[in-house]
């Protein structure tokens, strides 16, 4: 009996152990998903940036600027314009 | 040496009995305290040790972005952080201010002013600082200054389309335009996460959510970025050249009523809110009503083709220019003398059309009005959204209904007018304008029968041909109908004398209308007034383009078109 006893103390010692450790794993790999979380976060607020900065880059009126102002280009006139019609480009 | 005595003692009974007692007492105080703390308190007390260790985080819920119709982004929210003090806790070095204020690119006299208000316990120092200087001031650890993270809304086309997004005050809700029209939508709603930290502030362990964060919605606009852009540019152009009070145009989709672009000067930039002021404010196009002037006539004229008054080809006389009605005279600009109901439109008679006017019952007039949807709210969505006046016909006076024939005595807004002008462009159907995108075709309401309102567009399409109202409307390639408008404007219940109102509406292309242009100018006072002249050009300079953006083909191409013979090439399989 004094035998047995001693076995189950001894086992609920080494449980008492395994929860410990196992909370304190628990913990450490939250944190280190809080961190990856934290990491998310910062590129979220990234690609919020760089579709702001996109979305400044592609104004039409900056593209406009430099069509006409750097790159010397225009919008054809209507004589210069020569039309395709779909019917005979298909039958051809 | 004498024998120390030893003193006979004799404790009476009652002492030990009142150690006992005062001991007694003791420990059933204790165990009474325990029971009261344990029982009575015990939650006040678990909250108290709780929130030694436990903390509430708000979990952010971003705004949706607001898109154009191609994905555009024209509204987005971009995390930024506000600074603020707790001046009880502060304690900051001269060094350290100095820092801080470089980064804040503020005075350090008024941050050491904000931090010393002695009996406040939070005070913002700045809003809405970018995430790279948030960053560095976290780094100086000052004691008793924090950051909290907010969210800044940017509108990466500025004033280009400043009256239809408007704009979010400081803690991001909607105030004007889209922004306010949708702001249950767009908004979102912050979350709450409890969790336990240890010592160093890290989150050890998630206890619970207690509310998830919901974001906002995004939101796909039918306005397309490159329209709009053209239509506030071109707008801005005219109204310096004819230094204008002030102008609006409305690109409408001729087939859905899909508003493509909307736009108003004088505007105002949304991400610098210190240029806003009451008159850069408003969205003219759809909260000003106006009287509309000749654009009305088509109207007058439909409604009469449709009852079998009159058809294209029947003559009236307009001679000698003036007409009386009562005791008012109506005129024209000139003596046009007999003219073909579809010239009545194409040189914009006034004359003719209020001898149109009173040959309708005023009852049949006023429905076909008020079909057109003039009197009633465009429900586009937008907040203060105008409905314009159409009297009931019941009280209409003959010079009432003669005036009103050609624009006169009602009032509209530019919304309005270019919505009503989808019956022509449509082949009589009324479509409801929407400022979101439209994925499904949209019923509109029958007002006209398809053959008037295909009289009607040959009448427009006369109007901006040589010997019309507007040549300077036509657009190279393309068929274009329209009218053009110029009315006296109302000032204080009189008609001003010499500022004006000229608008056009117009489509293109007349064989299968895409596009409908509304352009009103107000006051234009360089000279020039009538729409043909100042707002004609407007619509010119925005069609052609929006043609050309959405690369719509020719419908009346000028000896351009390539044509292939039939020469079969070898491995060619068509």
């Amino acid at each position: 009996m004094f035998k047995l006893n001693i076995f189950f103390v001894m086992a609920l010692i080494v449980c008492a152990l395994g929860v410990v450790t196992s909370q304190h794993m628990v913990r450490k790999l939250f944190m280190a998903l809080e961190k990856e979380k934290e990491i998310e976060q910062k590129l979220e607020v990234e690609w919020g940036r760089l579709q702001l900065e996109q979305s400044t880059l592609i104004m039409h009126g900056r593209i406009e600027q430099i069509a006409k102002g750097q790159l010397g280009m225009a919008v054809p006139a209507a004589s210069s314009i020569q039309i395709v019609s779909i019917s005979t480009a298909e039958n051809r | 040496m004498i024998k120390p005595v030893k003193p006979q003692i004799k404790l009476s009974a009652w002492r030990s009995l009142l150690i006992f007692c005062l001991l007694l007492l003791g420990l059933v105080s204790l165990a009474g305290r325990a029971a009261y703390l344990q029982g009575m308190n015990h939650d006040f007390l678990q909250k108290k040790g709780e929130s030694r260790y436990s903390r509430v985080l708000e979990m952010n819920a971003d705004r949706g972005m607001i898109t154009d119709r191609n994905g555009h982004i024209l509204a987005i929210s971009s995390p930024v952080a506000s600074v603020y003090a707790d001046p009880k806790m502060v304690e900051i070095s001269p060094e350290k201010l100095k820092q801080l204020a470089d980064l804040l690119e503020m005075d350090s006299t008024d941050i050491s002013v904000k931090v010393d208000r002695e009996n406040s316990r939070f005070v913002y120092l700045k809003r809405q600082v970018v995430p790279d200087i948030a960053e560095k001031i976290a780094k100086l650890k000052i004691k008793g200054i924090y950051l909290a993270s907010e969210s800044k809304r940017y509108y990466p086309e500025g004033e280009f389309a400043a009256h239809v997004l408007g704009f979010t005050d400081i803690n991001d809700e909607g105030q004007e335009g889209v922004e306010r029209g949708w702001e249950a939508m767009l908004a979102g709603e912050l979350g709450h996460r409890r969790v336990i930290k240890n010592n160093k502030g890290q989150i050890v362990e998630d206890v619970e959510n207690i509310r998830e964060p919901k974001p906002g919605k995004d939101l796909v606009l039918s306005i397309d970025r490159r329209i709009q852009y053209r239509a506030h540019a071109e707008l801005k152009e005219a109204v310096a050249v004819n230094k204008a009070k002030a102008g609006s145009v409305v690109v409408l989709d001729a087939q859905t009523g899909e508003i493509l672009a909307l736009t108003n000067l004088p505007a105002y930039n949304p991400n610098r809110r210190s240029t806003i002021d009451n008159e850069r404010l408003r969205n003219r196009a759809l909260i000003d009503t106006f009287e509309p002037g000749s654009t009305l006539k088509p109207f007058t004229v439909a409604v009469a083709i449709e009852v079998g008054k009159v058809n294209a080809n029947t003559v009236l006389q307009t001679s000698p220019g003036t007409w009386q009605v009562g005791k008012k005279t109506i005129r024209d600009v000139s003596n046009k003398g007999e003219l073909t109901v579809a010239q009545i439109i194409q040189q914009s008679s006034n004359v003719g059309t209020a001898k149109i006017a009173l040959s309708l019952d005023s009852q049949t007039m006023w429905e076909m009005f008020s079909r057109s949807g003039f009197g009633a709210l465009v429900n586009s969505g937008f907040p203060g959204e105008a409905s314009g006046i159409l009297r009931p016909y019941n009280k209409w006076r003959p010079i009432e209904q003669a005036t009103m024939s050609y624009g006169h005595g009602i009032s509209t807004s530019l919304m309005q007018l270019a919505r009503a002008y989808t019956i022509f462009s449509s082949g009589g159907e009324l479509k409801p304008v929407s400022l979101l995108k439209q994925d499904m075709p949209v019923m509109g309401q029958r007002v006209i029968s398809r053959d008037t309102a295909q009289a009607m567009s040959m009448m427009l399409e006369m109007a901006t041909k040589p010997g019309g109202t507007a040549p300077l409307a036509q657009i190279n390639g393309y068929r274009v109908a329209g009218k053009t408008g110029t009315a006296h404007k109302l000032i204080n219940g009189r008609y001003a004398d010499k500022s004006y109102i000229s608008t056009f509406v117009g489509y293109a292309p007349v064989s299968n209308p895409r596009l409908i242009v509304a352009v009103m100018i107000d006051e234009p006072s360089a000279g020039k007034y009538f729409g043909g002249a100042v707002a004609a050009p407007i619509f010119n300079g925005v069609m052609s383009n929006a043609l050309r953006i959405l690369n719509i083909p020719p419908d009346a191409p000028a000896n351009n078109v390539v044509t292939f013979t039939a020469t079969p090439e070898i491995g060619d399989e068509g």
